[in-house]
């Protein structure tokens, strides 16, 4: 039997309660502090690891625009491959064995010719002169000049070679080597080389994906809203309704993804990989999400304004189309563009459709085939190359950029318009 | 002419229509207003009904021509195949008309068609256009007509308004009843598939089978060709994930919702709460990278330092961050629920002298306990659902395992590895995936209604 009037006792038991207290406390704020620290983490760590993506290694050539290798007639057609190399081999006059020729031009990016290419067909003028250019190097010697490939490792153990390192050093020590804005990640399409990748294919597919998925989604999402909130009777029709949005709602996005190739795809023959079924089925994941917040926002207009709008004599849809849908707009448009947000980065159901082909092309119509930013960071995740470890982070890094943007409007929207009744 | 070029065309004609119909309404009116007619509706009525009837009608013909015309189209092509070699068998017409397609589509090289292909091709693409050129003739033919119609029925007296929102009610109904169509459509396709799956493969052989290696061979003497499909070791990883999961996410999201409304200051609120909520705005595809390039390899290393064997592919990297991913879903739910647990309650525990934390365990707890268990079931479901995170770090063969460090295989996972890549829809294969989707479909909808339950049948009412 406990003595309760013991005072040594209550002492010590009031001692003991304040520990829990201070314990219980403790916890919750190490769940606080570790939910921020994950976070943190998480992008901290991302966005490191997708510092290496925004520059990249570029090398000086003087590239001779002989008419050997292109002619003015059909600058298109010409050889600017060679042109390149060329120049590079002006560099290592002693390199003359094929091999080591060979070797020479591995140092190269695949796409070093891009950016003379371009300029030669945009004025064939330029054909006779010689021409001081940046071209990009292999993703290979990239790496190792940020110091990610280590240069000490014993030869066999490290992707550059030996003869590779004296040509870079050599091109280092003529200080023709500098390192710029990777601008090839912003205006390329995706590539197998990861110095050539770049997101503008992905992020053009996202956009038409996202215009089908807002011109489907948010006419018929406010339309059933307001149906449900302001018109509709009491009936199980809608009880019914409401039951299927509240279950939509929390159906796995995979599911979608299945129900779009077996209605859209396979039954109604719809091109695989289009934004156009791609933007469908977001739009039939995004549905739930605006009707609950339009509801949302409907329900929180107060009746006077729909009773003040009555006694002067509107009629049911003259109040909803001149006063309840204005004042809810802040509302409505705040939870589209969370929905939208929210289908900008989802990615499983368009696995399910194709959107995650390999497409060099940036997509110019919604049948055309395209992929979208989150699936571009899938595909290039799955890839083995280091170098794409980088490229992977800084399509994450944009992809949260434009959501931080389309969220924060979404915010600013609501406190700018918002109206407490 | 491309849909989407139709589409606008279709909507310039109703903004047409729109000022067509408002102007001509003016002009009678004004006419009419000399012999003392008043005019009923509002010109901005008139206007609307005319554009009503400029692209209704239109837009359902194009979506229904949409729809239905590659079912015709498909059918002609069968014909036009069977009647330039008759003596194909049902699967190779099938074969061929896939390989004509693909032709069509650019995806079948030249080298690899013969001469069929190219015929069948060309007729395809003549049908195409053909449908595509019908299509636009008679849709913008229906508009130019209604539109007339529309304009021929305007007159001072005419109750545009009245009909304008009669129609903007049916249209209203008809988008509301999209949620159920895309119910019945996903129920129906799941449903359709499993059961051509459950044609070649057993019910229970598919429910209580332990063994999963869905590879068939493609020719015939192969061998491991048929393929078994016991569904087993994809549930036993699924729950193992979700088990992780939830260790992570229900303690961290529950404790940093209770301090979050009953300790925090609003201004570390003010800073935590949005913290919490850009984690739920972060896309799956992210975690899944950060789970399989950062903490797989992580805990492997870590793992390899005391003595562990991780695999790279873990079941534990994929649960602890699939449990990050949930701990803003709990943590939210949660908070709203606690904060609506009045504050008298509170107050009273206090006046008995209790201290805060005896106050949270004792009564603010059991008294939120209905919603907290809901929230519980609905992050369970969503756990089960998610796909991203486990295809990206989870494993795809199938260990039927109950050790956290091993590469275990998962639901999703299974359905996105079946589909991605080529496919022939026949194969049990295939159809395996839709009946994996059905199982998800089914679990998650068990869960969330009984989410909805415990709410509502253990909830207090406190006022």
């Amino acid at each position: 039997m406990t003595d309760y009037s013991d005072p040594q006792y209550r002492a010590a038991r009031l001692k003991k309660r304040y520990r829990a207290e201070r314990r219980f406390r403790a916890y919750g704020l190490a769940a606080v502090l570790s939910a921020a620290l994950i976070l943190v983490f998480l992008l901290s760590s991302i966005i490191y690891s997708s510092l290496p993506a925004f520059s990249h290694h570029h090398v000086r050539l003087d590239i001779e625009v002989s008419s050997d290798y292109v002619s003015a007639e059909a600058p298109a057609d010409g050889n600017y491959l060679g042109m390149v190399r060329a120049a590079l081999r002006q560099q290592f006059p002693e390199v003359t064995a094929r091999s080591d020729k060979r070797a020479l031009y591995q140092i190269l990016s695949i796409g070093a010719y891009d950016d003379i290419q371009k300029r030669v067909i945009a004025d064939p003028s330029l054909i006779g002169s010689t021409m001081s250019l940046y071209v990009p190097l292999s993703d290979d010697i990239d790496l190792m000049l940020k110091g990610l490939i280590d240069r000490n490792l014993p030869e066999s153990e490290r992707i550059v070679s030996d003869r590779d390192l004296q040509f870079v050093d050599k091109l280092l020590s003529e200080e023709r080597i500098r390192s710029q804005f990777a601008i090839a990640l912003f205006t390329n399409g995706d590539s197998r080389e990861p110095e050539m990748a770049g997101i503008r294919g992905a992020l053009s597919g996202s956009l038409l994906t996202l215009v089908v998925t807002l011109i489907v989604s948010f006419p018929l999402g406010v339309l059933a809203a307001i149906y449900l909130e302001e018109v509709a009777p009491k009936n199980r029709f809608t009880a019914l309704i409401e039951v299927n949005i509240n279950n939509l709602a929390a159906v796995p996005s995979i599911v979608y993804g299945l129900l779009g190739l077996a209605v859209f795809i396979n039954f109604f023959s719809m091109p695989r990989s289009a934004p156009l079924v791609g933007g469908l089925v977001l739009a039939l994941m995004t549905l739930p999400t605006i009707i609950i917040a339009t509801r949302a926002a409907l329900s929180a207009i107060p009746p006077s304004i729909r009773e003040a709008a009555m006694g002067v004599g509107a009629s049911r849809f003259q109040v909803i189309m001149h006063h309840v849908l204005p004042l809810a707009m802040p509302g409505i448009l705040t939870g589209t563009i969370i929905g939208l947000a929210q289908a900008a980065g989802e990615t499983a159901p368009l696995l399910m459709i194709g959107m995650m082909a390999f497409i060099v092309d940036v997509p110019g119509d919604v049948t055309a085939k395209a992929t979208v930013l989150p699936a571009q960071i899938y595909m290039w995740a799955n890839n083995p190359e280091r170098a794409f470890v980088a490229r992977t982070s800084a399509g994450i890094v944009i992809l949260l950029t434009l959501l931080l943007v389309v969220n924060a409007t979404a915010i600013y929207f609501r406190r700018r318009f918002e109206k407490r009744w | 002419m491309s849909l989407s070029f139709l589409f606008f065309c279709l909507l310039g004609l109703g903004i047409f229509s729109f000022l067509f119909g408002r102007r001509r309404i003016r002009a009678l009116s004004a006419a009419s207003a000399t012999q003392g007619i008043k005019q009923h509706s509002r010109d901005i009525y008139h206007g609307s009904f005319v554009a009503v009837c400029a692209v209704l009608v239109p837009l359902v013909a194009l979506l229904a021509w949409t729809g239905v015309s590659p079912l015709i189209i498909d059918a002609m092509l069968e014909d036009f195949l069977r009647s330039q070699s008759p003596d194909l068998s049902v699967g190779e017409l099938g074969v061929l008309m896939a390989k004509v397609k693909a032709y069509y589509v650019g995806s079948l090289p030249n080298s690899f068609a013969n001469d069929l292909m190219r015929d069948g091709s060309d007729y395809f693409a003549a049908m195409v256009d053909n449908s595509a050129m019908a299509r636009a003739t008679i849709v913008i033919l229906l508009s130019v007509s209604g539109a007339a119609y529309g304009l021929r029925l305007l007159a001072p007296r005419f109750t545009a308004r009245p009909m304008v929102e009669q129609i903007f009610e049916y249209v209203m109904i008809a988008a509301s009843a999209i949620a159920i169509l895309t119910t019945i459509g996903i129920v129906l396709s799941l449903i359709f598939e499993t059961i051509r799956f459950f044609d070649k493969v057993p019910f229970l052989e598919f429910l209580f089978g332990l063994s999963w290696s869905p590879q068939i061979a493609i020719r015939e003497d192969q061998v491991g060709g048929s393929g078994t499909f016991g569904a087993i070791p994809l549930f036993a990883g699924t729950l193992m994930i979700t088990f992780i999961a939830m260790l992570v996410a229900v303690p961290v999201g529950l404790m940093s919702a209770v301090y979050l409304s009953e300790y925090a200051n609003p201004r570390l609120r003010g800073i935590a709460k949005p913290a919490i909520e850009i984690l739920a705005g972060i896309p799956t595809v992210v975690y899944g990278f950060f789970a399989a390039l950062m903490v797989a390899p992580f805990l492997r290393d870590s793992g390899a330092e005391i003595g562990l064997t991780l695999s790279s592919e873990s079941a534990l990297a994929a649960g602890l961050v699939m449990g990050i991913m949930i701990i803003p879903f709990i943590s939210s739910l949660s908070d709203d629920v606690i904060n609506a647990v009045p504050q008298t309650l509170r107050d009273g525990a206090a006046a008995l002298g209790a201290t805060q934390s005896e106050t949270i365990r004792q009564v603010v707890l059991p008294a939120a306990l209905p919603g907290i268990v809901s929230a519980i079931l609905l992050a369970i479901s969503r756990a089960i659902g998610e796909t991203m995170i486990v295809v990206m770090a989870a494993g795809v063969a199938a260990n039927l395992t109950a050790n956290p460090f091993e590469s275990v295989t998962t639901v999703t996972v299974q359905i996105v590895m079946l589909l991605v890549g080529d496919q022939e829809f026949d194969s049990a294969k295939t159809l395996a995936a839709f009946a994996l989707g059905l199982v998800l479909f089914f679990i998650t909808l068990m869960l969330n209604v009984l989410a909805l339950y415990v709410v509502n049948r253990f909830r207090e009412q406190y006022d």
